[in-house]
């Protein structure tokens, strides 16, 4: 550890976002990377606990202390090292992540914590190029992966670290799923997934695009050209809102209002304009999670006239309650970087239905309000809407033939089967992300690629007949 | 006659012992009775240091052993019509036999043909006369026949060795079981038996005739661990009478055993190996050892004197000892090890009898002559009631000192009169001289390293193995990335971590320190890991507790050395000088490695052996062939003449794997020894894997001699090249690595009481978890492995992985694994603690969320089939049919059980301090106050009954703040003789830790370090312990008095002799616990986990019918009911918990306490952090009513309705199902072996510690209740022997219990008394009490004194200048003063904090860790005088002190606080203290000082460390003018009793004003 007493000299220091009238002027990233001098007092706080609680925090049990560490010492190549030991796609993480670790920093027990997320993207993005890593020998054994978001990838690269052939198929027409699709370019700028999405083919990874698996290819020609089968095909299935005037014009799901503008962004999509877009009016989301406050810094960013963002939930406190003590994920009122940015948070309202106009298209939303403590009805409340989204979360897997085709079929939850090592019932069959946990996380998707590739693994190995003994007195020299 | 079987956990080579010794002697005039009565005298007034077994008439053994009484055997012979030839022309063998007739026969038999076969005549058989009454009812049962042989014998030079011969043929042919020769000599006879120390007479009636006349005897009474019946332990031995343990004794025997194979050679035994061997007798105490040892050398016609100090060393580096004296010794080191002890030996040839002292001296002898020429040697001075003789010389042997009387030409010879015609005989210098051997740096490589050697070639050194595949040279300031990845690679083949180079070895090459770490270890057992594990891991060390000291290698560090000779060591008969070549230390560079080939010495020849092995498809065979293969390399090498083989991995690659290097070492060396090779070549070892402290005392211990850690100085120099080590270059590193690994290396063999790495190359001080038992026996045999566990197979299969992960990785990782031994990591190691577990307890004890404790509890106590401690391997079987809950013991009856962990305030804050105290008390459990004393404040309950005073107060080696008023205001005294994380090892609180407040209830200033040393300087040995557990009694009798042990292989043994010597409870710690910092080495290295420790102490203690006397208690790493209640099933009625109540009240583990920064206000003392804390009482009760509830829950499925009945019933553990391959190879049935308990022995307590015996200073209480009652001062005078011990200790107890921590006025009680002082004279002597004595006293007088004032003075007439009283005076006094006119031994004043004394002579180690005080000595001062002294002041004489001497007897802590000259205030206060010497001791030397004062204070030097000065000058607390001395005796108004007031320093004013003002 560097600085024992790091944290008693040195406070808090996040890294500066641009400025808001700035910054919503275009689809640009919001924050910028602070000076490495300001990083290297904010890794010095880190008190490189016994117990880091940190690891609690993230699933990819990323080795916070030794980064934190390495970047106060000015030893970048260790801290990289040491990152990418554990997380395929820190300058992801280091961008989308809500940072469980942070809220669960042995700091924040008394004060705030480390800016985990800041160090690690600074390091991340430290690295002028990603060299592809050394491989192993290959094992010629194949492997498809179904799906390209971050579980997807996650086992990819680790399967082709592992030496065995991978063939990622994406239906869209570029690889990333909702790490490009999804996520605003405000939040991830794309080129920093195209760079490692380069290091993933240079190290032999092979991407189909446009390939609707389960038509063209289907289940069985999958399972007969490849020895196995990572299924990640995410959890796309939108939460749908039963109520009058769903059917309305101008009523959507969130998603394919933010992937029409993301495509827009990379120069696919559509030209503003049309019905998901915001320009001049008003726009309510239906649901206050991440996806809804993504539609908020996109509304704001397409010159909506008001931006509104419904929950049903009461507004939660804003600091941790009792009940909900440290290292626990506090349950408290988060503000977004679009949140920032303008827009309007209501709590407590249950959305009734939708008025329209006469040609069919919504012009309202028909809600009531309900008491934040008791839940009781305080009355209704009808709020002008031209465009409303639908944020309300996902359950499960899109329905696919392709289940059908390799035997599967998903739980009551939308969810495919999987056991904890990402198996399927079916041998040979993998399944890992949001596709069996339900949306979630990046970190857990990457956590779920990356363990479900050891277990792919193992059992290419395992199944492995008519290769020959893997000597290892007959194996090449020390690399290099 | 034997002791049992091993069984379970108890093993017969645990047994300790320990006990008094005296030699009585009369110069001139022939063979006398009064020698023998006097001897037997002694006994019977050494009683108190042997002990009794569970029967109160049994004694542990005791004996005489004298000259033949010719007149005695010549009558009988006459009677029977056998005519006994001349003395001298008869020898007389004295057996213990079968009293069954035919089996005795065909003993007698045996001895008479081995006889016969040595040309000796038998002429008959003599039964020894002995009375049954004397005995109790244990030794009754097993009493032998005790006959004597008389065979007809040529007197010369070879009859010794004729004798010997015989005897050890006799034994041969006999049963072992029923033979024991206690002596077979034509000049002494040994009486002895399983007796209590007065009644050796008694049962040997004929001692009292008038014809059994000598002129010298020597005696002895032994207190050993156990209760079974063995006679022939008792002693005398042969030759000699042993008080102490020889720690080094493993390697003793191997080494014996190693040369063995010479003896048959050449020399006086030639041909004679049948008889001879083994040298040293199976089944022999550690004393019987060495007896053998010296009888080997006598019987070859070595000098009895020169065997002693050829096998018990002084030490001589850095002392004024003569250089002849220094080359003897010098020769002697390279001819064998020495046998380290703690050792007071009495000795004897038969002619010449004499006493030794092993190098640490840590045994009294005291010594006296009389004017007629009666001699008396023994453990305490006035053993031998001398009848008003004139005694002309009175001493004490020092370290290393040796005494010979000569009493036919009536000699007494001292030491240098003994060594140096010795030393004189032959011209060791030259000898040594001509052969010593020297490194040289091998001829400088021209440009590029050469090119690697032939392997195995011999003589030649591999060059260094090239850096990248390519072969280019890579310079480490310079790495190319391709030698760096090389480096990574082979960091990963040695299983190297993260945390390896991070957190062990970049401290050590940056500081030079060893690491530290805080909280334990709670990670799972190197045999029930998943990872990897290096081979190192599954060994503990074992360390010194009770029965010896571990030694202070810091402090103490003149008495130590690392000194390693390598080379042939030639046979001890054939005259010529053995292992040529020295080192400072053991561990050598790469450099220093290839220089090894180069030494210029003719023979001198080296033979590298590559130490690798491909593992191919079954690596467990394919490394057993090699191991086998290595073996016989080494064979032939040595046959061929190597002196020197080194085991190499260094070519270890894609090819090859290395072989694990311990196992290397262990199998060549056992090897080796098997050969009868080991001792013509040392061992060196070129290691990859080894790096840390540990693994370096691991190989030595093995048997190495020396080791290049090459791989460690690689990652060492890439750390210095990647800038990681901050200003530190690589040279430095190299040098700091080095630095921190010997440094670590003395403490791990100190720990051990070694002073010598001699003396602990190969002794395998160590034991085995999780290791398979045939592996062990092949390659580390004679090492406890008590559980089993992997074998050879899984080793290999380790070291496969290593090797795959290295050089066939699957996803290329640039990086080393994390580790996660020390700290919690999630791909790391398995730990206890996990941030769920912690985060769950927190919510449950904050939010009382019995869910969230349930989760807790379930991660603990179901861990699936991946455990990590032993209790995680059994399942729980119910006794009958489940109890309804409400029958079983409540909650409140729990609590009572229940205490937390020792931790001074000081380590944690007073926050969390007193929240564990208020909690404790307030549900009826106990907390404890850790080692640093308590502020009285916390004695007075709150407004609303609230207490914050610990229950339980620690004695602990520092005693801090340890003072009768302490220590009346307790409910338990609780003496820590080792603490779980680092067992052995003292500690230290630096000054900058060290604020008012602490300062003040330690009794010392504020910014001065606090050292606490690693032995209780009371605690060399059993019998001391029970001295001082007699001492806390006496001060408190309503206390229970504990004894806390740490978990180690023989923990048992140790139990069972706490328990006779009185202790009311024995705790037993795991290795795992600790909160407090330790060193990494420590914290994983040494203890044992407590299941084995408890379950050992149970059935140990059980087996001896001791078991209904002691409470056991455990701790370590307890969590939850489940762990109570194994605990309660493997033997304990009570249980601390430590961790998981800091946990309750907020600590998250940062593993930082050792950096004051702790997060949460817990271990800190910084006010800031302190502000943080957040714990309250309610968390703590809220945890332990959760640990409650669920022990009841589980006793109550197990139908058992409390602890009471779950005690002992190991039949209720039953092995769970399902366990990995790993776990399921430990066998834990020996944990769950009941033992072969004697019928109606207890398993629980029951009958409680018999009443510490009477005496007559308890009298004085009653004597002195007026004063007590504050109804004026009182005077009384009485008589005084050695059995009178701890006089005035009672009283004190009284004063303060009565008049609070100020204790009466000064000299409100004065006592006169006469005659010899029994041990701990005065002890915590309160204020107000005044001691006279005139004669002399024995050891730990004043210990503790805590404001009393003590005086000694010589009976008239007697020469000025000898010793008055023993060793270890005033330590860890508080305040007080203490006057003695005459010398006193070692340690005067060790650890005082307070008081002032004034003293005529020191021995060694004078005012060591002394804080606070004054003592002025007017005389000699002896070596290493003011060694870890922090505070206080001392006035030296110059006259005894010249120029030259000075670095010689002051420590350097001393030197740095030298003043030539005494200011002012110095010279009044000396002044007053003189003045006061005089007056109560009538001392002319102070009246000649006074005569010329204050000029005559220029004849005094005086000693302040620095820091001490520094800490007054800040607080402005300058000397001030010390009151008229006069004034001193007037009488003051009665004390009112003052709680809050403290106990003022009497003589102290400096300090005085410091605690005036921190309480203002």
């Amino acid at each position: 550890m560097g600085d024992p007493r790091g944290f008693l000299r040195l406070g808090r220091s996040k890294a500066p976002a641009r400025p808001v009238e700035e910054r919503l002027r275009d689809f640009s990233e919001f924050e910028a990377t602070p000076p490495e001098a300001t990083l290297r007092d904010q890794a010095a706080r880190c008190m490189d606990c016994g117990i880091p609680f940190c690891h609690r925090g993230c699933p990819l049990g990323n080795l916070i202390p030794e980064w934190n560490d390495a970047v106060y010492r000015g030893d970048l190549p260790a801290a990289r090292a040491a990152l990418e030991a554990t997380n395929n796609f820190p300058e992801i993480t280091g961008r989308v992540c809500p940072a469980p670790c942070e809220a669960s920093c042995v700091l924040s027990l008394h004060e705030a914590p480390v800016t985990i997320k800041d160090v690690e993207r600074f390091i991340a993005d430290g690295t002028p190029e990603l060299l592809p890593r050394r491989l192993p020998p290959r094992t010629g054994r194949r492997v498809a992966v179904v799906g390209s978001g971050p579980a997807g990838l996650a086992a990819a690269q680790e399967l082709a670290r592992r030496g065995h052939d991978v063939t990622v198929f994406e239906r869209d027409r570029q690889p990333g799923g909702l790490l490009r699709y999804g996520i605003p370019d405000f939040k991830l700028d794309k080129g920093v997934l195209d760079r490692r999405l380069d290091q993933l083919r240079a190290e032999g990874v092979t991407f189909v695009t446009g390939a609707d698996v389960g038509a063209s290819p289907r289940g069985d020609e999958l399972r007969r050209s490849f020895d196995a089968l990572v299924l990640c095909a995410g959890a796309g299935r939108p939460r749908d809102l039963e109520v009058p005037g769903r059917d309305l014009a101008g009523v959507h799901f969130a998603m394919p209002f933010l992937t029409e503008q993301n495509r827009r962004v990379a120069g696919e999509g559509p030209a503003p304009g049309g019905p998901l877009w915001a320009e001049g009016k008003h726009v309510i989301i239906i649901g206050g999670g991440d996806t809804g406050s993504d539609c908020l810094g996109t509304s704001l960013r397409q010159g909506a006239l008001s931006v509104q963002q419904l929950e049903l939930m009461p507004a939660p406190p804003l600091r941790r309650l009792p009940e909900n003590p440290w290292p626990e994920w506090p349950l408290v009122l988060r503000t977004s970087s679009s949140h920032e940015e303008g827009g309007e948070r209501q709590f407590a309202i249950q959305t009734l239905g939708f008025v329209g106009d006469e040609r069919g298209h919504v012009t309202g939303l028909r809600a009531r309000r309900l008491d934040q403590q008791s839940g009781e009805d305080a009355g209704e409340i009808v709020l002008p809407c031209d465009l409303a989204l639908i944020a309300a979360g996902f359950v499960g897997v899109e329905p696919l033939p392709l289940w059908a085709q390799l035997g599967l079929e998903p739980d009551a939850r939308g969810r495919l089967v999987a056991d904890p090592h990402g198996r399927t019932p079916e041998p040979g069959i993998f399944a890992a992300g949001d596709a069996t946990r339900g949306a979630s996380l990046v970190v857990w998707a990457i956590a779920e690629g990356r363990r479900v590739a050891e277990s792919v693994d193992g059992y290419l190995r395992a199944t492995q007949t008519d290769a020959p003994a893997r000597q290892v007195s007959e194996r090449p020299g020390a690399p290099g | 006659m034997t002791l049992p079987k091993p069984k379970g956990l108890y093993h017969p080579d645990f047994e300790r012992d320990s006990c008094g010794v005296a030699l009585v002697a009369q110069l001139g005039g022939g063979p006398s009775t009064d020698v023998l009565s006097k001897a037997l005298e002694a006994l019977g007034r050494m009683a108190h240091r042997g002990a009794v077994g569970a029967d109160a008439g049994t004694g542990d053994g005791a004996g005489v052993l004298l000259q033949i009484p010719h007149g005695l055997y010549a009558a009988w012979a006459e009677a029977r019509g056998l005519a006994l030839p001349e003395p001298g022309r008869y020898a007389v063998a004295t057996c213990f036999l079968p009293r069954d007739a035919p089996a005795r026969r065909a003993s007698e038999g045996a001895l008479e043909r081995a006889s016969r076969h040595y040309g000796l005549v038998p002429l008959g058989w003599r039964d020894v006369e002995v009375d049954e009454r004397a005995l109790g009812a244990s030794a009754r049962a097993s009493r032998p026949a005790v006959r004597q042989l008389f065979v007809a014998c040529h007197d010369g030079d070879g009859l010794a060795r004729t004798l010997l011969l015989a005897r050890k043929r006799a034994a041969r042919l006999a049963a072992p079981a029923d033979f024991y020769v206690a002596s077979f000599s034509a000049r002494t006879v040994v009486y002895k038996g399983l007796l209590r120390a007065e009644r050796v007479g008694a049962f040997y009636p004929e001692l009292a005739d008038p014809r059994v006349a000598t002129r010298f005897a020597v005696v002895h009474a032994r207190f050993s661990t156990n209760t079974f019946p063995s006679w022939a332990r008792a002693q005398p031995l042969r030759g000699l009478a042993h008080n102490g343990e020889i720690n080094t004794l493993r390697g003793n025997l191997a080494w014996m055993r190693a040369r063995e194979g010479r003896f048959d050679v050449a020399g006086p035994f030639r041909d004679r190996g049948e008889d001879l061997l083994p040298v040293l007798e199976p089944g022999g105490s550690d004393s019987a050892a060495l007896d053998n040892a010296v009888e080997l050398l006598v019987a070859a016609g070595v000098p009895v004197a020169r065997a002693l100090m050829m096998l018990v060393p002084a030490a001589t580096e850095g002392r004024g000892v003569p250089r002849e004296v220094r080359e003897f010794y010098e020769y002697h080191a390279r001819l064998t090890e020495p046998w380290d002890g703690p050792a007071a030996l009495c000795f004897t040839d038969g002619r010449l009898a004499g006493a030794a002292l092993d190098r640490n001296g840590l045994r009294p002898l005291r010594y006296c002559r009389t004017e007629g020429g009666l001699v008396v040697v023994a453990s305490e001075a006035g053993a031998v009631d001398l009848g008003g003789a004139r005694v002309v010389a009175r001493g004490r042997l020092g370290p290393g000192g040796i005494l010979l009387v000569d009493p036919e030409k009536g000699l007494l010879l001292c030491d240098d009169e003994v060594k140096a015609p010795l030393a004189a005989e032959r011209p060791y210098g030259r000898l040594v001289e001509a052969t010593r051997a020297r490194l040289v740096p091998p001829p400088a490589p021209e440009g590029a390293p050469a090119a690697p050697a032939p392997a195995g070639s011999p003589s030649t050194p591999a060059a260094p193995a090239p850096a990248g595949a390519a072969g280019a040279p890579a310079a480490p300031a310079a790495r190319t990335p391709a030698a760096g990845d090389e480096l990574l690679s082979r960091l990963r083949l040695f299983g190297y971590t993260h945390e390896d180079v991070t957190l062990v070895l970049a401290p050590m090459a940056q500081g030079g320190e060893e690491p530290v770490g805080s909280m334990g270890a709670d990670v799972a057992l190197a045999a029930l890991s998943e990872k990897p594990q290096l081979l190192f891991r599954y060994f503990k060390q074992h360390f010194a507790q009770v029965t010896n000291p571990p030694i202070d290698p810091v402090r103490e560090a003149s008495v130590l050395s690392l000194r390693t000779f390598l080379g042939p060591e030639l046979a001890w008969f054939e005259g010529c000088v053995g292992k040529s070549l020295e080192l400072e230390q053991p561990v050598l560079t790469p450099e220093a490695l290839d220089a090894l080939a180069h030494v210029d010495r003719p023979g001198w020849r080296v033979e590298t052996l590559e130490a690798l092995f491909e593992p191919g498809d079954d690596p467990g065979r394919a490394l057993g062939a090699a191991l086998e293969g290595l073996v016989a390399s080494a064979c032939r090498a040595v046959a061929r003449g190597a002196q020197i083989v080194v085991l190499s991995d260094r070519d270890a690659g894609p090819g090859r794997a290395p072989l694990p290097s311990l196992l290397a070492v262990g199998a060549v060396h056992h090897g080796l020894v098997r050969a009868g090779l080991r001792s013509l070549a040392s061992l060196v070892v070129d290691a990859g894997d080894a790096r840390e402290v540990a693994h370096l005392a691991l190989l030595v211990g093995y048997g190495a001699s020396a080791l290049c850690p090459r791989l460690a100085f690689d990652a060492i120099d890439d750390l210095a090249a990647r800038g990681a080590l901050g200003a530190v270059d690589a040279g430095k590193a190299r040098q700091n690595y080095v630095k921190a690994l010997t440094k670590g290396l003395a403490k791990v063999i100190a720990k051990m009481g070694v002073s010598t790495l001699a003396g602990y190359q190969g002794a395998q001080v160590f034991e085995a978890v999780g290791l398979d038992g045939a592996l062990v026996d092949r390659y580390f045999e004679g090492t406890p492995s008590r559980l089993g566990g992997v074998g050879l197979g899984e080793i290999a299969l380790d070291a496969a992985r290593r090797f795959r992960d290295a050089f066939d990785q699957g996803p290329a990782e640039a990086r080393l694994p994390p580790g996660g031994l020390h700290y919690f990591r999630v791909e790391g190691e398995r730990h206890l603690w996990t941030p769920e577990g912690v985060a769950s307890l927190q919510r449950s004890v904050r939010l009382g969320d019995q869910d969230a404790y349930d989760r807790f509890a379930a991660a603990i106590n179901d861990p699936g089939d991946h455990p990590t401690t032993l209790r995680g391997l059994w399942a729980l079987a119910p006794a009958g049919p489940p109890l309804a809950p409400e029958r079983v013991e409540p909650v409140a009856s729990l609590f009572r059980r229940f205490a937390t962990g020792a931790m001074s305030f000081g380590s944690i804050s007073r926050e969390a301090h007193e929240t564990l105290a208020l909690a404790m008390n307030r549900a009826g459990g106990r907390s404890n106050s850790g080692e640093g004393g308590e502020d009285e404040a916390r004695y007075v309950p709150g407004p609303d009954g609230s207490s914050r005073r610990s229950a339980i107060k620690q004695v602990a080696s520092g005693r801090f703040g340890v003072t009768a008023h302490y220590l009346v205001n307790a409910d338990e005294l609780q003496i820590k003789i080792a603490q779980g994380a680092k067992p052995g090892e003292g500690g230290q609180l630096p000054g900058h830790k060290v604020d008012r407040v602490i300062a003040r209830v330690r009794h010392s200033v504020p910014g001065v370090t606090l050292i606490s040393p690693p032995p209780h300087h009371d605690i060399y040995s059993i019998e001391d312990l029970a001295q001082l557990i007699f001492d806390l009694k006496r001060v408190n009798p309503r206390a229970r008095v504990s004894v806390k042990l740490v978990a180690e292989a023989g923990v048992g043994a140790v139990a069972a002799g706490v328990a006779k010597a009185g202790a009311d409870a024995i705790l037993i710690s795991g290795h795992d616990g600790g909160t407090g910092a330790a060193p990494l080495s420590s914290i994983h290295h040494a203890g044992l986990p407590w299941e084995l420790g408890l379950a050992e102490a149970h059935q140990v203690l059980v087996l001896n019918g001791l078991r209904g006397r002691v409470r056991l208690q455990v701790d370590g790493q307890l969590r939850t009911g489940r762990d109570v209640v194994i605990a309660a099933l493997l033997g304990a009625e009570e249980f601390g918990f430590a961790t998981a109540p800091l946990v309750a009240v907020g600590c998250v583990l940062m593993r930082k306490c050792h950096l004051n920064t702790c997060p949460v206000g817990i271990a800190t003392q910084d006010p800031a952090l302190r502000r943080r804390f957040e714990g309250t009482p309610e968390h703590v009760l809220r945890y332990f009513g959760f640990v409650a509830e669920e022990a009841r829950a589980w006793l109550a499925r197990l139908g058992l309705a409390g602890i009471d009945e779950a005690v002992g019933r190991v039949d209720l553990l039953r092995r769970r199902e399902g366990l990995g391959p790993r776990a399921s190879r430990l066998d834990t049935a020996p944990l769950l072996t009941p033992p072969d308990a004697p019928p109606g022995a207890a398993s629980r307590l029951c009958e409680g510690q018999p009443p510490p015996a009477p005496g007559a200073d308890l009298a004085l209480v009653d004597d002195a209740r007026e004063a007590l009652e504050g109804r004026g001062p009182v005077r009384l005078r009485r008589r005084i022997g050695n059995v009178d011990r701890a006089y005035g200790t009672a009283l004190s107890g009284e004063v303060a219990r009565r008049h609070g921590p100020s204790g009466l006025p000064d000299d409100t009680i004065a006592v006169e008394l006469e005659g010899c002082a029994g041990q701990s004279f005065g002890a915590f002597l309160a204020r107000g009490v005044t001691l006279s004595l005139e004669g002399e006293a024995n050891d730990y007088v004043g210990k503790g004194l805590s404001g009393g004032v003590i005086a000694l003075r010589l009976k008239p007439g007697e020469p000025e200048g000898h010793a008055i009283a023993g060793n270890t005076l005033l330590y860890g006094a508080t305040s007080g003063r203490a006057f003695l006119r005459g010398r006193a031994g070692e340690r005067f004043a060790v650890r005082n904090s307070g008081a002032s004394a004034v003293v005529e002579g020191v021995g060694d180690h004078g005012c060591e860790y002394m804080t606070g005080g004054a003592v002025a000595v007017l005389g000699p001062v002896g070596h290493n005088f003011g060694a870890g002294m922090s505070g206080g002041v001392a006035y030296l004489l110059r006259d005894a002190l010249p120029e030259a001497d000075r670095a010689r007897c002051l420590h350097s802590d001393a030197l740095a606080g030298l003043d030539e000259s005494l200011d002012e205030a110095d010279a009044r206060r000396l002044g007053d203290l003189l003045r006061e010497h005089a007056l109560r001791t009538d001392s002319p030397a102070a009246r000649r000082l006074l005569e010329g004062w204050p000029a005559a204070a220029a004849r005094f030097v005086k000693i302040v460390p620095p820091e001490y000065r520094r800490a007054l000058e800040a607080d402005h607390a300058t000397v001030p003018p010390e009151p008229d001395p006069a004034a001193r005796f007037e009488p003051e108004p009665p004390a009112r009793p003052e709680p809050t007031t403290l106990p003022l320093v009497g003589s102290a004013p400096g300090v005085r004003k410091l605690h005036e003002v921190a309480r203002g």
